[in-house]
């Protein structure tokens, strides 16, 4: 698999692989010059048609610390010329010569129609409520630090708490965590899970409090505030009495307990204010981990990391 | 070609089942029996000589899109699959809203000679949901069946208004059935699939709740309905049970809803965006029950072209649709597990009766009668190839399917407008 679109598209020992990797990455970045040559001569394109900052900053420092050429297209969906389509756009920019395109998007499945349209690879980060692997990487790689689990995360229980109905972040990290061995529980009101958990590998419990003293890792996802605008909750202040992670609540956690965000953050509805303040946060650590996991995933695409491959029999 | 003989095929037209041969003259079919004679002879051994089709719902998408298809382009897609009838819908642009624009796509199927192309009208003024429609005028102008189709009418009172009004008119209420408040951003049909996709879901219930309203509408008001493109297990439901309460409704179903299901969109190819989306396993065994039980009255394509480009985008700002006036009798004949008197019945005559043409199309064919007449070898097969599709687009979803059934001749009020397989205009 020259792509990385899916978490459903890569084994447990590939995600194992990847993480490993991220290991030595990690050495590299902690050097007074944290760059190596590996993809020099790599042409890497960042394709975002949605805004995102620290994703994009995260891949194009990983790019850069292995020497590979960066290039960015940037653009609103609103201002893509009208008469060119999106397979157009691709043929245009593939023609410049690309190794990888990086691809963000506010649609399910972009990165499979690019990789039907071109022969570089495709790396997702982030179609529509899809997918995000790198995050689900760099989540499993913060909980591959933070809980010391060097190899699976058999016996673990996560949490993942919100709206997971319009989470990328969470279909990939149920993917990723459930592939490694953990037990995975959703925790949300009904009018943010999807209309159908056939085949979700989970749990679903709609009262935090209820299942918190269980968890190793409180996932804590983004809550919009269109949401509320939405009638999916009755207030973002109603969320927050039920769902939000304050401090009198985090004391029903376990010591060892990690908490975690993919951010942004709305402080005040689903984290504390402070997050610094809750005993186990490893929110800031996610994005330091993004670039060393996104370093290996370009690694092992465009270098010489070894190819990731499907699990045979997976969806 | 003035007078012929089709000879040597198996007569199926709603009136029995024989091996006959059909003259041809002046227009008009002049004699049905064994061994006719003409001064031309068109071959139809092996093959099932039936009223020409009828399809009910085609997009042609002249005046407005002709990048996507023409009213001529179409209709030759139309011809070679087999139809001599065509219903366009009226999302043009502008829409089929007065008596101007109707005359004028009429005029152009005269002119491209190959189907009878009868334009549909609007509910409503620019398919807005508003304000109705010139109803009267444009049902004086020749318009039978009247839908605002790609929208249904949102408000319940001006549905009210318009199945009152419509009483005195002797038209047909085509109804989209969508609740858009329930289906805003939709993509796909909401389940499984599109909860593992990620993709905005369109659920079953928006479909419901509208076939829900009308049939009582209907019961209140007595207004002839139809029902276009019905897609869920429910749908076919309700339909089944106003039927048997004796309401005026009809139903229409695609090949697509009866042969793909919301599987395909995990390939996240727009080729497979349509609307009402596909659905599932159960939905397609509700649809063929109720064709085969005679809840649906008729096979209607949504042929609906869009050109590759449109198509080349994300899943939200692709357009929906597919094409299918080519595929419909393979489809037909594969899938749908019919005896051929009932797939005729399916394609010509019932569609034939609610386009208000049943006297010129939709058989019987008997002498006298107009002689619109499609000639297939039900088992003859052909592989689905785009490129080689009439239609000005090639957004098919059959692409590489091997299929059977293939349309040899089809003659178009006593003129033959395909013959072998290749269209004469």
């Amino acid at each position: 698999m020259k792509h990385l679109r899916s978490i459903d598209e890569v084994s447990a020992e590939s995600i194992l692989s990847v993480l490993k990797t991220a290991d030595a990455m990690a050495e590299v970045n902690s050097r007074p010059i944290p760059k190596v040559p590996a993809l020099r001569g790599k042409t890497v394109v960042s394709l975002f048609f949605e805004d995102s900052t620290r994703t994009r900053l995260s891949f194009e420092t990983a790019a850069k610390r292995l020497s590979a050429d960066t290039m960015t297209f940037s653009v609103g969906t609103s201002s893509v010329n009208k008469g060119e389509s999106l397979r157009d756009t691709i043929e245009t920019v593939s023609a410049m010569g690309v190794d990888a395109f990086v691809v963000r998007h506010k649609t399910s499945g972009v990165p499979w129609q690019i990789s039907e349209w071109t022969d570089a690879s495709v790396v997702n980060a982030g179609d529509g409520w899809h997918q995000h692997p790198t995050q689900a990487l760099l989540d499993a790689y913060t909980i591959r630090v933070g809980l010391n689990r060097p190899e699976r995360f058999d016996g673990l229980h996560i949490g993942i708490v919100g709206d997971v109905k319009h989470s990328r972040v969470a279909r990939s990290d149920v993917q990723a965590f459930t592939k490694l061995g953990a037990k995975v529980t959703l925790v949300a009101p009904s009018t943010l899970l999807p209309a159908s958990l056939e085949g979700w590998p989970v749990e679903i419990c709609h009262d935090l409090d209820d299942v918190l003293p269980a968890l190793d890792v409180v996932y804590l996802l983004r809550m919009q505030i269109e949401r509320q605008e939405q009638s999916l909750v009755p207030s973002l202040r109603e969320y927050s009495t039920r769902y939000g992670l304050d401090v009198p609540r985090s004391r029903r956690m376990q010591e060892h307990a990690l908490v975690m965000h993919p951010g942004p953050m709305n402080r005040g509805v689903e984290i504390v204010v402070d997050p610094s303040s809750l005993r186990g946060s490893r929110v800031i650590q996610q994005v330091s981990h993004g670039v060393s996991v996104r370093m290996a995933v370009l690694f092992h695409l465009l270098g010489q990391g070894g190819e990731l491959v499907e699990e045979s029999g997976a969806l | 070609m003035d007078e012929f003989v089709i000879k040597g095929g198996t007569v199926i037209d709603g009136s029995g089942e024989r091996i006959a041969d059909v003259t041809v003259s002046a227009g008009r079919i002049s004699a049905i029996g064994p061994n006719l004679s003409g001064s031309q002879v068109i071959d139809a051994s092996g093959c099932v000589v039936s009223p020409g089709f009828v399809d009910l719902h085609v997009h042609l998408r002249q005046p407005g899109r002709e990048e996507a298809e023409t009213v001529e382009t179409g209709s030759r897609a139309a011809a070679l699959g087999g139809f001599t009838a065509i219903v366009a819908m009226p999302n043009t642009e502008p829409a089929q809203d007065s008596v101007a624009v109707v005359e004028q796509v009429r005029r152009w199927g005269q002119d491209a000679g190959l189907c009878e192309v009868l334009p549909s009208g609007c509910l409503t003024i620019g398919r807005a949901g508003e304000r109705m429609a010139p109803l009267g005028e444009l049902a004086a102008a020749g318009v039978h069946l009247f839908t605002d189709d790609g929208n249904g009418v949102q408000d319940p009172l001006l549905m009210r208004r318009i199945m009152e009004y419509s009483l005195d008119l002797d038209i047909v209420l085509a109804q989209h059935c969508e609740v858009s408040r329930l289906t805003t951003g939709a993509v796909m049909h909401e389940g499984c699939c599109s909860s593992h996709l990620g993709l905005p879901g369109w659920p079953s219930i928006a479909e419901e709740l509208m076939v829900h309203r009308d049939i009582e509408l209907s019961r209140l008001t007595g207004a002839r309905v139809h029902f276009l493109h019905l897609s869920t297990v429910r749908s076919v439901d309700l339909v089944r049970a106003a039927k048997a309460d004796g309401l005026r409704v009809t139903a229409e179903a695609a090949p697509h809803h009866f042969t793909l299901s919301d599987e395909m969109l995990r390939t996240f190819d727009a080729t497979y965006k349509v609307n009402p989306p596909l659905r599932t396993a159960e939905d397609i065994a509700a649809i063929k029950a109720g064709l085969r039980d005679g809840t649906i009255d008729a096979i209607a394509t949504d042929h609906a072209p869009h050109p590759a480009h449109q198509k080349e985008q994300a899943l939200d700002a692709a357009p929906p649709g597919m094409l299918g006036l080519q595929t419909a009798l393979s489809l037909s004949l594969g899938e749908l597990d019919l005896d051929l008197p009932q797939i005729i019945a399916l394609l010509s005559t019932r569609p034939a009766a609610i386009a208000g043409v049943a006297d010129r199309h939709g058989g019987p064919l008997a002498p006298g009668r107009a002689a619109n007449i499609t000639v297939f070898d039900p088992h003859a097969s052909w592989t689905v190839e785009p490129d080689r599709l009439a239609s000005k687009s090639r957004n098919t979803p059959y692409a590489g399917r091997a299929v059977r059934g293939v349309v040899r001749h089809t003659v178009l009020n006593g003129v033959p407008v395909v013959r072998d397989g290749e269209a004469l205009r």
